[in-house]
């Protein structure tokens, strides 16, 4: 195990040592729940899948994902564990990847935990399961992409508050950018390759396309360079703002 | 008298004395600002294995600053840093392996436990199964943290803290410890303890420590460097430092029985004396100030007797650290 897994087993042991994984987990699951059951009416609805379960994702970790993400560094600096992290023969990027990967795979363990949404539509009904499974894995990609955004915001800032704001501000951005009231926006005068430029950035456009079960290179290149993108940011605000 | 040359002057003899000078740190005009404030300025020094050096100065001097500098927490504006020849920008791993640092506030993952806390810190070391156990409870050991081990750090007093933060540098046995205010906030039982600790260790590593605490410069250092407004003012042994004192070699005398007139005027009159002033208290004594910090007490001594005066005490006082430290670090205070 290299200093990555050290960090990131420490990290995960850590989230189930203090009340936040019992209390995120309960939320979620929640609040997965009633959205599918109350707002998306996955009885009414006669069908045999968990587009109504999948469709409320985005909405969710809009919210939940910044909520776990603001401590991720913002927590280091206060409590001056910073210090002792980046005095250890570790580098920059290990320590980033390593506590990033923990915060992913803890919402991971969430999503696997609404498993008996799978199991109710498999008893109820004759579902294509490999859409659902396709669904997960899109499900997963976009936690990722919020988680990333998160972690970079809580480089940037000590304070969890507004790390915590500006996370939900960026996401919602690229939430919006792929709905259609949004684009309308631009439809109208801007030229066409600009309007997919836009929704083309969003993480609606990918999720949606996962969750129809069609898997694309191209949607898991994305999800997986956007995350990169925003490590790389969480590297350079902790270069530029250890000191603080 | 007052420019740090003298004290470079006398080192110099003593650094003959060294079986070798083992370079472990080497900082080369180190330089951090933060925006327009100098922190620290052009700090050049080197310690070696054996050396326990402390640093002094007041608040905001930038001793923390110079230390994160070291551990290469902090980037330097300018200067270089080697860490048992590693240049800790350059070769940042190497350099850190050899390196143990207990940051100021000692801080720690306040949800683990000690023993937890240091498996983690011990597997980021690179040790793993039965090394890491035996270099875990060895040291748990050695900062008595056994009894507390299963409880998490933030139920922990500031003691038992200050112990985790000590125990995780020193886990891996570094060759260079650096130590940012290693008692502060310990009661004088755990004090002492730490500091034998930090003896003990001494003798084949490299340490550096900072303090408030000036006896505390007494009780482990080998050197003593005073740091003021990002600048080195003064770097010698504790001794010499207190050889600047105004109270370097006086001697204090005090007397049974009612005061009588010829004493000050008597003490006075002998040689290498600058001045006899009597203090206050219910029986008469005396404070004699040597000229130029020479020895008097033989003078002292041999006067006594040839007077027959009646003794209670006679002692010797080798300087007020805390008062060359004033006297450096706010000069102009320090006349009045």
């Amino acid at each position: 195990m290299g200093r990555i897994g050290v960090i990131f087993k420490r990290e995960l042991v850590g989230y189930f040592a203090t009340p936040i994984a019992a209390v995120f987990i309960i939320i979620f699951l929640m609040l997965a729940g009633a959205f599918t059951f109350y707002l998306g009416d996955f009885f009414a609805r006669g069908q045999a899948d968990l587009i109504p379960f999948f469709d409320f994702h985005p909405w969710l970790y809009l919210v939940l994902i910044p909520a776990l993400a603001m401590r991720l560094w913002a927590e280091e600096r206060r409590g001056g564990t910073i210090e002792l992290l980046f005095t250890l023969p570790v580098t920059l990027w290990e320590a980033v990847v390593g506590k990033f990967l923990a915060a992913w795979c803890f919402t991971g363990i969430a999503l696997a935990l609404t498993f008996p949404m799978w199991v109710t539509v498999n008893v109820l009904g004759e579902p294509d399961n490999g859409v659902i499974l396709a669904s997960y894995l899109g499900s997963f990609l976009m936690a990722g992409g919020f988680m990333a955004i998160g972690s970079c915001m809580s480089a940037l800032t000590k304070n969890q508050v507004i790390a915590f704001v500006i996370s939900v501000v960026v996401g919602l951005g690229f939430v919006l950018s792929g709905f259609s009231m949004v684009l309308d926006l631009f439809s109208g005068w801007a030229p066409q390759f600009f309007v997919e430029l836009i929704s083309s950035f969003s993480f609606l456009t990918h999720f949606n396309a996962l969750s129809r079960g069609v898997v694309d290179l191209r949607d898991l290149v994305y999800f997986l360079s956007l995350i990169s993108f925003w490590l790389f940011a969480t590297a350079l605000m902790l270069e530029w703002k250890k000191a603080e | 008298m007052t420019d740090s040359g003298y004290f470079h002057t006398m080192r110099k003899p003593e650094a003959g004395t060294e079986k070798t000078v083992d370079v472990m740190v080497e900082l080369r005009q180190l330089r951090k600002t933060f925006g327009p404030i100098v922190a620290v300025d052009e700090v050049s020094f080197t310690v070696g294995r054996g050396e326990v050096l402390g640093f002094l100065g007041p608040n905001g001097a930038g001793k923390s600053t110079t230390m994160k500098m070291i551990t290469g927490f902090l980037t330097p504006t300018k200067g270089t840093v080697t860490v048992n020849g590693f240049d800790i920008w350059k070769q940042p791993l190497e350099a850190k392996k050899s390196l143990g640092y207990l940051p100021e506030g000692a801080p720690a993952y306040a949800e683990m436990t000690p023993l937890s806390f240091l498996m983690f810190i011990g597997e980021m070391r690179g040790f793993r199964g039965t090394e890491l156990y035996r270099r875990v409870s060895e040291t748990m050991e050695k900062v008595n943290l056994e009894g507390v081990a299963h409880q998490p750090i933030d139920t922990l007093s500031k003691g038992f803290k200050r112990r985790v933060g000590l125990a995780q540098a020193i886990l891996h046995d570094p060759s260079v410890l650096i130590l940012d205010e290693p008692t502060d906030g310990l009661d004088p039982n755990q004090k002492h303890e730490v500091r034998g600790l930090i003896k003990t260790m001494a003798r084949d590593k490299a340490i550096i420590l900072s303090t408030h605490v000036l006896e505390e410069v007494h009780a482990v250092c080998t050197r003593a460097m005073i740091i003021a407004k990002g600048k080195v003012i003064t770097d010698g042994t504790p001794a010499e430092l207190e050889a600047r004192s105004r109270y370097h070699n006086t001697v204090i005398l005090r007397l049974r029985g009612p005061s009588t007139d010829g004493v000050q005027a008597t003490l006075e009159g002998l040689p290498g004396v600058r001045r006899a002033e009597a203090l206050d208290g219910a029986e008469p004594e005396y404070r004699i100030i040597p000229k130029d910090g020479q020895a008097i007490i033989g003078a002292v001594s041999q006067c006594v007797h040839r007077q027959n005066w009646d003794v209670v005490e006679l002692s010797v006082e080798h300087g007020h650290l805390d008062e060359v430290f004033r006297s450096l670090t706010m000069p102009a205070q320090a006349l009045t």
